[in-house]
């Protein structure tokens, strides 16, 4: 697991210097680059806050974008919170290391406890790594050129794939996992970033419908197990 | 970018986050709703990387690195070690791109 969030760790410090060498060449001033990376901790956002401003965009519609984006945390963090812990600083603390990432490595593991060591172990590591890369990168200006020449933005996908995997255990879950990319690539022309994955949520309603009691119509808690 | 904005995009972020962990406690969550989180989970990281896949700037990304995520799959899908999965994506799209595919 640890070797996994190490490689995990230099595909993000990556994206932290491509973040700080280009909010440095949009003109963005270094330290609220830095500080963009330190507080805010999603790359994502950071991305589209800062082209939405390189590109003559307000700084309100920039600010929304990143937020709409970011709005997928909030169902990440009700399924994953029993990974974070009970208790207050756990929370604090833990919260903001609520990335894709972790989310995605603490899912994949087998048994809660290993989904706890496994979230707070990602989440410090790609915390230190993204920051360091921006930093590196924001001192590196444009000397690393376009990341996307590194192939960066395909390591993400593929490795979020592979920590999905194990969950999709379930044909339930499988017909849910084609069902949500669809819907969000389908949504993706029509709406703006970051609503497309949250419409996709819309496709656990393929795996039955649930009654008014909670209750599910048919069994199938027991089915999901291999 | 001021840093009122740096700010506001920060506190709305870590509300989100903070925001799960606290109503999950708040709230009663029985057995089916649990399994409906764990499938939400799976149809949005599966969602997320089907446009993080495909699309960038709300078009398609180009051949090269749904190229690069389709090798990554199969080194997964193939169980072979996540680092092979992580430097197979990224070399292929890089390798693409640098013989001019886009």
């Amino acid at each position: 697991m640890l070797r996994d969030a190490a490689a995990l760790a230099v595909a993000v410090l990556m994206v932290g210097i491509s973040f700080g060498a280009l909010a440095v060449a949009a003109g963005i001033g270094a330290w609220q680059a830095v500080g963009m990376s330190l507080l805010v901790f999603a790359g994502g956002s950071q991305f589209l806050a800062v082209g939405v401003m390189a590109s003559g965009g307000a700084a309100a519609a920039a600010v929304a974008g990143g937020l709409l984006l970011n709005a997928r945390h909030l169902p990440f963090g009700l399924a994953v919170s029993d990974a974070i812990g009970r208790r207050w600083p756990a929370r604090l603390a833990g919260a903001h290391i609520l990335v894709d990432e972790t989310v995605a490595f603490a899912t994949a593991q087998p048994d809660p406890r290993r989904a706890r060591l496994a979230f707070w172990t990602t989440g410090l590591l790609l915390f230190v790594a993204f920051n360091t890369g921006t930093v590196v990168g924001v001192l590196a200006g444009q000397a690393v050129g376009d990341p996307a020449r590194y192939g960066v933005d395909a390591a993400f996908p593929a490795a979020l794939l592979a920590l999905l995997l194990p969950s999709l255990g379930s044909a339930d879950a499988r017909l849910v996992a084609v069902a949500g990319a669809l819907l969000a690539l389908l949504a993706t022309p029509l709406l703006p970033p970051g609503l497309p994955v949250l419409v996709a949520l819309a496709a656990v309603l393929v795996a039955g419908p649930v009654n008014r009691s909670g209750r599910w119509r048919r069994p199938p808690v027991d089915r999901q197990r291999p | 970018m001021t840093w009122a904005a740096v700010l506001v995009l920060a506190a709305g972020t870590y509300a989100f986050r903070l925001a799960g962990p606290v109503l999950r406690e708040r709230l009663h969550v029985s057995a089916a709703v649990q399994r409906l989180l764990m499938l939400g989970t799976v149809a949005l990281l599966a969602a997320l990387i089907a446009t993080a896949a495909f699309t960038d700037g709300g078009g398609f990304a180009g051949w090269a690195r749904p190229a690069g995520v389709a090798v990554g799959a199969a080194a997964a899908l193939r169980r072979l070690p996540f680092v092979v999965v992580v430097i197979a994506a990224a070399g292929t799209t890089a390798g693409l791109r640098m013989a001019g595919v886009h």
